[in-house]
């Protein structure tokens, strides 16, 4: 059989073009055998991509596809979904991954990198060439969902699901909801009563009687996939097992705690953000000299990022002990004002006008706090004055960033999910999918992925439930067309496969060719154990067969000969 | 003598140890070129004939990357691989192929640091064994 196969590598703007040649790469894999056209693409998976691939495959007449560009686990539905549109059968298409897997990992290396990802794009022309058009089947969805988490986020996440109707179980570690929250009087920059927040989300959850809340409990098992997940619940020394056909995780950050900084824990009137919205909260602040010290524990070397929302409390916090004490003194120690955003700005000047004083610190010359008698003394050299500067104070407040939880790495474990090196969890797609993980149906909101405001936390919690909600009124979920077959004339009957089969889809069957193995399709999860179980190869898994894996093999044997000549 | 630049082929299981390599990726994790993932469903799906005829067609080694035993997304596909794979060094062995040329571990989604190490690790492990005498068949 003859086939006419389209290879397009993707620059990714600079992520590829800057360590792998592209040109080169594409040049090279016109040699490859049934290949009759390679070109390249600036963002292969832009509109502007996805047209000019869809023209060359009309325009070259091509029957199967090669995409080398980034990870099939984010881009895969979108380049199927552009070879579908032109009449490609969508399993006639093949990822190769040269960003994640080369690019970005030998930034340093471009002539080798340049070379592994011709290897890497001439074992995906190998198994494209051998591919065969499948059809999808479909399943049934739970039509229930699970989020981890009961603070702003995991609640706006929860009373999103349930004003649609759906079942909504809430696992809380907590005795209680709201998280950061609960520890907060008042919102900025809009003044919202956080408690009041809390309040009405926790009436419509407890409202509803379709939510299930689980305080003081954790998730301690998931299986399953999209649609069909079956998560263990535990809590107050009981165990429970939940279908659900979409998972959010919305566990959420903590405060850092940074002990031993600033006198942090040894020095009487030092303390963090959150302790001052207590007290904030309580209405009896009983300081009135008050300094601020910010990014404290953030924007240095172990702890780079910048965790957004404290600035904004600072700003606020300022302004509430001059609404709560108009002769109070303020002053935020900083390294820069991060007050992005019309809103936040207008905060930042009003606190100006009213009189809080801003001085700048340097991270190599760090501000000192000692007590002299019942006052503290924070000496900080200013920038702007080019000077060291004491100022005395009753109350000296660390800004803190918000840190992912001690247990995130258990969640990650459990769930499969990534984290950043900070711990956060690690999205899809920043842009494309930045409320979804690559594993279909769990998906991510609020400060589990990153710090954010209250007003974030809103949206994404949001943002997460609607995403998850799509299979759950759908329905149902395609079933992705990579079960096994076998092929009864090969069949021995010997029952390995059977035995290997973790989902019992495989049973014995009278075949026209005699006792033969028989996969039911809609058991099947499609993970080839029982290929591999098989001593006479008559079970293959679709899109992953024998022949076309060891075809991947004999091309990358040929390609690196043929590139390191 | 030209330096020894050894060709490795890496099968890794969609839900874990696939998932860690992208995350290798995104967090910019250098190391070593040699190595050149073929992404399989399940570790459990790498059937030994794929690890025998790599290496007997002159790849220098071979890994199979899974799931943590008990985290596997297809239950217990794993416990599978982690029999197959070491017999099917085994097997190897008895026909002259060194069996550290096959290697199984495993690497979750979380730990692109982990896979950074075992790529590093067995690359130089391969580079201590030197060519595979086989080579010589390929080329």
């Amino acid at each position: 059989m003859t086939v006419r196969i389209g290879v397009f590598i993707c620059h990714c703007g600079h992520n590829i073009a800057s360590t792998v040649d592209v040109e080169d790469v594409v040049e090279y894999a016109k040699g490859l055998p049934g290949v009759v056209y390679s070109g390249r693409n600036l963002y292969s998976c832009s509109q502007e991509g996805l047209t000019s691939i869809k023209e060359s495959i009309k325009n070259n007449e091509l029957d199967r596809v090669v995409v080398a560009a980034c990870t099939p686990r984010t881009h895969e539905p979108v380049f199927r979904r552009a070879c579908e549109q032109v009449g490609i059968n969508k399993y006639l298409f093949e990822f190769v991954n040269i960003r994640e897997h080369c690019s970005w990992i030998h930034t340093k290396e471009k002539e080798e990198a340049t070379k592994k990802a011709k290897k890497l794009v001439a074992m995906g022309v190998a198994k494209v060439a051998l591919l065969e058009p499948q059809e999808e089947g479909e399943s049934d969805v739970v039509p229930k969902a699970v989020v981890i988490g009961a603070g702003l986020s995991g609640l706006s996440a929860a009373a999103a699901l349930l004003n649609q109707g759906i079942e909504t179980h809430i696992v809380e570690k907590e005795a209680t909801v709201g998280g950061i929250l609960r520890d907060i009087a008042v919102i900025g920059p809009d003044d919202v009563d956080a408690q009041e927040l809390i309040r009405s989300l926790t009436e419509t959850v407890e409202k509803s009687p379709k939510a299930h809340l689980h305080l003081s409990s954790k998730v301690t098992e998931l299986k399953g996939f999209i649609g069909n997940f079956e998560l263990t619940i535990e809590g107050g020394g009981k165990e429970e097992t939940v279908q659900a056909g979409a998972v959010i995780v919305a566990t959420g950050g903590v405060e850092h705690r940074p002990e031993g900084e600033y006198g942090f824990g040894e020095l009487k009137g030092v303390i963090t953000q959150l302790e001052l919205e207590k007290i904030l909260g309580s209405g009896e602040l009983g300081a009135r000299r008050i300094v601020i010290i910010n990014c404290v524990g953030s924007r240095q070397p172990g702890r780079e990022y910048c965790s957004r929302v404290c600035c904004n409390a600072s700003l606020k916090n300022a302004v509430r002990v001059l609404d709560t004490d108009p002769d109070a003194s303020v002053t935020i120690v900083h390294r820069d004002i991060m007050s992005c955003g019309t809103v936040a700005e207008e905060l930042y000047r009003e606190a100006s006008d009213r009189g809080v004083r801003f001085v700048r610190y340097g991270l190599d010359q760090r501000p000192e706090v000692s007590s002299e008698g019942e006052q503290l003394v924070v000496e900080v050299f200013d920038e702007t004055l080019d000077e060291k500067i004491d100022l005395e104070s009753d109350l000296v407040v660390l800004a803190t960033p918000i840190v992912s939880p001690g247990d995130s790495s258990e969640t990650s474990k459990l769930l499969k999910v990534p984290r950043d090196k900070h711990g956060f969890f690690l999205e899809a797609h920043v842009k494309l999918r930045p409320v979804e993980f690559a594993t279909d149906g769990v998906f991510v909101c609020g400060s589990a992925r990153w710090p954010v405001s209250a007003r974030e936390c809103i949206w994404q919690g949001q943002a997460a439930a609607a995403k998850a909600s799509i299979p759950i009124s759908e329905g149902k979920v395609v079933i992705e067309a990579i079960t096994a077959v076998v092929d009864p004339e090969k069949c021995a009957a010997c029952g390995n496969c059977v035995i290997s089969c973790p989902y019992d889809a495989i049973e014995i069957v009278d075949t026209e060719s005699g006792r033969a193995a028989r996969v039911s399709e809609a058991q099947c999860k499609g993970c080839g154990t029982c290929v591999a179980a098989c001593h006479n190869d008559a079970i293959q898994q679709k899109g992953f067969s024998s022949r076309q894996l060891g075809a991947m093999i004999d091309a990358l044997i040929r390609a690196t000969a043929e590139v390191s000549r | 003598m030209t330096e020894f630049k050894p060709d490795i082929l890496a099968f890794c299981c969609n839900w874990c140890s696939y998932a860690g390599a992208d995350l290798a990726g995104v967090n910019r994790l250098q190391m070593p070129t040699n190595v050149n993932v073929v992404r399989v469903m399940c570790s459990a799906s790498v059937k030994p004939e794929y690890v025998i005829k790599a290496l007997s067609q002159g790849i220098d080694g071979v890994l199979v990357l899974g799931c943590h035993i008990g985290d596997c997304h297809y239950m217990t596909g794993n416990h599978r691989t982690a029999k197959r794979i070491p017999l099917t060094a085994k097997v190897l062995e008895k026909v002259g192929i060194d069996s550290r040329r096959v290697k199984l571990d495993w690497v979750s989604a979380a730990e692109g640091d982990k896979f950074q190490q075992v790529i590093t690790e067995f690359v130089e492990e391969i580079k201590g064994l030197g060519p595979n005498p086989l080579r010589e068949v390929r080329f």
